[in-house]
């Protein structure tokens, strides 16, 4: 509640400093709607929820109350898309926000990140035999910042955002109260997290003693119009920006919170976690990097290759070696955060559109996978060992077949959106002649192809045994409903995979559309 | 469906351009998987398999359609569709057919029907015929792919059923032949893809477009030196999945784990995705790299000859012994097409057919003595000729034209690949030729061990001869086997402009020129060229 009060504060600061100074005569209410409603409905959320304490409607009130906020939110990104596609950028606030495609583009995927992760955080939470209202909060707040993350064109405001998301996951990883897991993933992410932060704030604080401001605009001009000759301090700074955000975005070496966390933290959380988080990670580092610094590409390129290359292959590598699903999913996420840094290494408008294109559908993919993974866990949220996916065909075809499509997808493997993301990276590298880290990250992919395969023919070899003593019978498909517990799911769940499912297969079908929304959304 | 054909053939008699066949024979067989998964799971048993057949027996009616109406004289693609598909990537849905192609075509759509009624599988029909068809609309594309783009994605999808068709109804080390079949392939198509948008950015300069359009990237303007690297990345997926020499170590797994469908569908026409791709990819879009290259590919194509044909003799399980034999014919395959003469290029073209034809049969063979016996240990099997004369008749048949026994078809395709071969590089062709003598080591003996001799008492009571389907199965590859050798003309009429265009293609790249020898087609295409004069 705190931080809420001091972020009310700060809004009010804000534009009460706006009024004396006149720099811009008033708020553009529009521009910045999506986090406003996002925040506002977390406050309504919460007031309520604490008023009507303990009456049974609360948690599927406080559902359809998030969706509701989340679809609204997004329902103010079509005015603004069309205004950012007819005009130029909007910025608000005494340029501390730039309204661009670049922040409609993510204000969309934290959107649909909420209402995913919402829908499925619905059943988990009832199955879970937990209260829910502050979850629901705690999601619309990260979301906001999230938002705010990606529009902002300060280091001090992109700071903000960046606090109001993570703590608002600090505090998501440990919500499921019952289990030392999640309280432990919590506290590590808490600690490391609050580490990178620390580590991101000083190297604004470098870049503003380089460049003198902390305006990435301006950070931009000071850059083109003088040659830093001595750039230690620049490149300190640069550097530690870098690291606060690897950390966000889960990039080797910054990844060791990753696989606890998201192996702590209930599923629908860590799919909320690899979707929303990950993509307002990239949407600073790309803004900072491809706006602000974009003149000391010779610098930041190098560092960002080796980034990506090491998150490509250690992910990979060290995601073979795991029993526990959601772990393997850590790692895999890991490798996919080193997939999208091939976009930004690229550094040219491919790589951009690339780099939307595959937060967009790793986000689609990822929080389907995990509302299988929540499905499948069972009561207690502990069941993801590898063991437990054995014969998941048998046990539930739709399950089996959506989280084939999301497994296969993330191995990149065509007519899903998983290939279409994959090329958008590759294409960009190409197109910068960067070809040594598309053939290693065409390589990895044989190495992930390789531990989705795995998880994948547990779910259906596993139904062997039982189908080929069954075909002697002529009606086998009315006995292995007798032998088999059916997997139950709540069928807000359903419709979460069903949409994930559906629109992985129709991006990777027909993906033109995806590919015009993220080029032209663009940074201005 | 029987009236709604029907119409379409009279209407692309008016105007061939306004039905579009080689969009039909991709998404067919596509609309049949659908239709297969949504069956009612109550009357899946007794619905799926007629719902299978008619529509790989469609899509074959289709392809037999396309044969007929392919014009041989045109050595360009024909019934070309080219619809714009992903535009940021440059990439469209064009499908095109030439002599190179079609007989592919035709193959698959020959094949799948039969691949389908031969085996009885009773284990989950309804997945199990739904990945077949999947995989026949995937194969189609690959075949009539004109986008390089395109091409890949569909070279790509036919991974996932394949994988799960050896994962799913395989037998013995089932997981690891499909993973290592999944995973090998992936290497290759990974540097693919690498190649592939570099070859589509590079050639942007000298296009003006992106495009993948491989009729444009011919023409890419590349420097000698990119062009090689590009071709060995291309290169390398194609001759893993053929499988050039040392990088077969997948096929022999894969093809003996693999249910027998999948043994049919892999060594009838996926192989040929392999060597498909050498040619209308590796040597269309590379010549200079492709000659350059050339000798390489030669030799690894001889020491796979012998070395499948070695391998094949000391292999104690017949399903094995079959699949190395397929090593040692894709070397003939790839021996002809870098020897890059009109006559080894079209018997290449050819041999493809002939080795899918036949090599189906034999894995068919194979499968329906494993299905009766439960073993394929060739110490186990005796006698069989005595209980199963009609089986023995068939297994002879199909596996002398393996060996490439002259009057079928097996010989055409081989003794053309050598003559073409010989003209310019003649010790390549003398030690390949050694290859058809193993052959016939190999298959006779294997023949002899499980054929001849007094069956003992297992295999006498356990075995007993083809039935009627069984033998509707087989009869159609017998009937093929024979026409391929007495009367190539056909084949080799639609095949050769295609081919001779693609050399010239070649010529007008390099300074590489092809002997006058080789040009005309020798001996046996002589005698039809005469006869086409008449």
């Amino acid at each position: 509640m705190s931080l809420l009060a001091q972020a009310a504060d700060g809004a009010a600061d804000t534009s009460s400093a706006l009024a004396t100074k006149l720099a811009t005569p008033k708020v553009d209410w529009i521009a910045i709607s999506p986090a406003v409603v996002l925040i506002a409905g977390a406050l309504v959320l919460i007031v309520i929820a604490s008023l009507a304490k303990h009456t049974k409607w609360v948690r599927g009130f406080s559902t359809w109350f998030t969706v509701g906020t989340a679809l609204t939110a997004g329902a103010f990104t079509f005015p603004l898309w069309d205004r950012v596609n007819h005009a130029r950028a909007t910025s608000v606030l005494v340029d501390a926000l730039h309204v661009d495609g670049f922040s409609v583009f993510f204000t969309v995927v934290a959107v649909g990140a909420v209402i995913m992760a919402t829908l499925v955080l619905d059943g988990y939470l009832l199955r879970e035999g937990l209260e829910g209202p502050e979850v629901f909060v705690l999601m619309l707040l990260s979301a906001s910042g999230g938002v705010v993350m990606a529009s902002a064109n300060d280091l001090i405001v992109l700071f903000l955002g960046l606090e109001i998301l993570s703590i608002s996951l600090y505090v998501l990883a440990g919500s499921h109260l019952r289990r030392a897991e999640s309280q432990e993933a919590a506290l590590k992410y808490f600690v490391l997290g609050g580490f990178s932060s620390a580590v991101f704030l000083y190297g604004i604080a470098l870049t503003y003693g380089a460049t003198g401001s902390t305006n990435l605009t301006e950070i931009a001009k000071y850059l083109t119009n003088n040659i830093v000759f001595s750039n230690g301090l620049l490149l300190a700074g640069l550097s530690l920006m870098l690291v606060g955000l690897g950390f966000k975005v889960a990039a080797v070496p910054f990844h060791m919170w990753t696989p606890d966390v998201y192996q702590g933290s209930p599923s629908p959380v860590t799919g909320f976690m690899a979707a929303a988080a990950k993509a307002a990670g990239f949407s600073a580092l790309l803004r900072v990097m491809l706006t602000g610094l974009a003149t000391q590409r010779l610098d930041w390129q190098p560092i960002v290759w080796v980034l990506s290359v090491a998150s490509m292959l250690l992910g990979a590598v060290l995601a073979v070696v795991q029993t526990d699903v959601k772990r393997m999913l850590a790692y895999s996420s890991i490798s996919h955060a080193g997939f999208i840094l091939i976009g930004l290494q690229a550094a040219n408008a491919a790589g951009l559109s690339g780099a939307l294109v595959y937060l967009f559908a790793y986000a689609v993919i990822v929080l389907g996978t995990f509302a299988v993974i929540t499905v499948v866990g069972g009561r207690g949220d502990a069941a993801h060992s590898l063991d437990d996916y054995n014969g998941l065909a048998r046990r539930s075809p739709f399950l089996a077949v959506s989280l084939t499509v999301f497994l296969l997808a993330q191995a990149g493997i065509p007519a899903t959106s998983g290939f279409i993301s994959k090329f958008g990276v590759i294409r960009a590298a190409a197109d910068a002649h960067s070809y040594a880290i598309a053939i290693i990250a065409m390589l990895v992919s044989v190495i992930g192809a390789f531990f989705y395969l795995r998880v994948i023919l547990r779910m259906w070899a596993g139904s062997d045994d039982h189908d080929e003593s069954s075909t002697a019978n002529t009606a086998d498909a009315a006995d292995t409903a007798d032998v088999v517990a059916q997997i139950r799911m709540p069928i807000a769940t359903q419709l979460t995979i069903a949409f994930a499912f559906a629109l992985t297969i129709a991006i990777g079908i027909a993906p033109q559309m995806l590919i015009d929304f993220a080029d032209r959304a663009l940074l201005r | 469906m029987a009236t709604s054909m029907i119409f379409a053939a009279t209407e692309a008699a008016t105007s061939a351009v306004s039905f579009p066949l080689l969009s039909m024979l991709v998404v067919l067989p596509g609309i049949g998987a659908l239709v297969v998964m949504f069956l009612p799971s109550a009357r899946v048993n007794e619905l799926v398999l007629p719902i299978g057949l008619l529509f790989t027996a469609a899509t074959g009616a289709l392809s037999g359609w396309l044969m007929l109406a392919f014009d041989k004289r045109q050595a360009s693609f024909q019934f070309v569709s080219n619809h714009e598909w992903i535009r940021s990537f440059g990439s469209s849905w064009h499908l095109g057919v030439d002599g190179i192609s079609l007989w592919l075509v035709v193959l698959t759509g020959f094949l799948f029907p039969l691949a389908l009624l031969g085996p009885d599988e009773r284990h989950n029909r309804k997945a199990y015929t739904a990945w077949i068809l999947l995989l026949e609309a995937g194969v189609m594309g690959v075949f009539l792919s004109l986008d390089l783009f395109l091409f890949f994605v569909m070279f790509e999808v036919v991974l996932v059923p394949m994988y799960f068709l050896i994962g799913g109804w395989g037998h013995g080390n089932k997981t690891y032949a499909a993973t290592k079949f999944f995973l090998y392939t992936m290497v290759g198509s990974g540097l693919m893809l690498v190649a592939m948008v570099t070859l589509a950015f590079l050639a942007r300069k000298n296009i003006g477009e992106l495009t993948f359009d491989i009729t444009k990237l011919a023409d890419a303007g590349l420097s000698k030196d990119t062009a090689r690297w590009l071709f060995l990345a291309f290169a390398a997926a194609f001759a893993i999945k053929v499988p050039v020499f040392p990088l077969h170590t997948w096929l022999p797994d894969a093809h003996t784990e693999a249910p027998t469908a999948g043994s049919v569908i892999l060594a009838g026409v996926m192989l040929k995705m392999g060597t498909y791709g050498l040619i209308r990819f590796g040597i269309y879009l590379f010549p200079e790299a492709s000659s350059w290259f050339g000798p390489v590919m030669l030799t690894l194509g001889v020491i796979g000859i012998l070395y499948g044909a070695l391998t094949a003799v000391v292999q104690k399980d017949l399903k094995r012994l079959v699949a190395y034999s397929s090593v040692a014919h894709l070397g003939f395959i790839v021996l002809g097409t870098y020897a890059l003469t009109t006559q080894s290029l079209s018997g290449s073209v050819l041999q493809m057919i002939n080795h899918g034809v036949s090599t189906g049969a034999l894995f068919l063979l194979v499968g329906w003595i494993y299905e009766r016996r439960h073993t394929r240990l060739i110490a186990d099997l005796k006698g069989i000729q005595k209980v199963a004369p009609v089986m023995a008749g068939m297994f002879t048949i199909v596996m002398l034209s393996s060996i490439g026994v002259p009057g079928l078809n097996g010989f055409v395709g081989e003794f053309m690949i050598l003559v073409g071969t010989f003209v310019d590089h003649r010790w390549w062709a003398v030690v390949a030729a050694s290859g058809v003598i193993l052959a016939a080591l190999y298959l006779l003996w294997a023949y002899q061990r499980t054929f001849h001799g007094e069956p003992d008492e297992a295999n006498a009571s356990q075995i007993h001869d083809l039935t009627l389907r069984e033998r509707i199965t087989i009869v159609p590859f017998v009937i093929v086997i024979v026409i391929m050798g007495v009367y190539p003309k056909p084949f080799l009429d639609r095949i050769d402009p295609s081919v001779k265009a693609l050399i010239r293609h070649v010529e007008s790249k390099t300074d590489r020129r092809e002997p006058a020898v080789a040009a005309n087609r020798g001996a046996i295409v002589a005698v039809s060229n005469e006869e086409e004069g008449k």
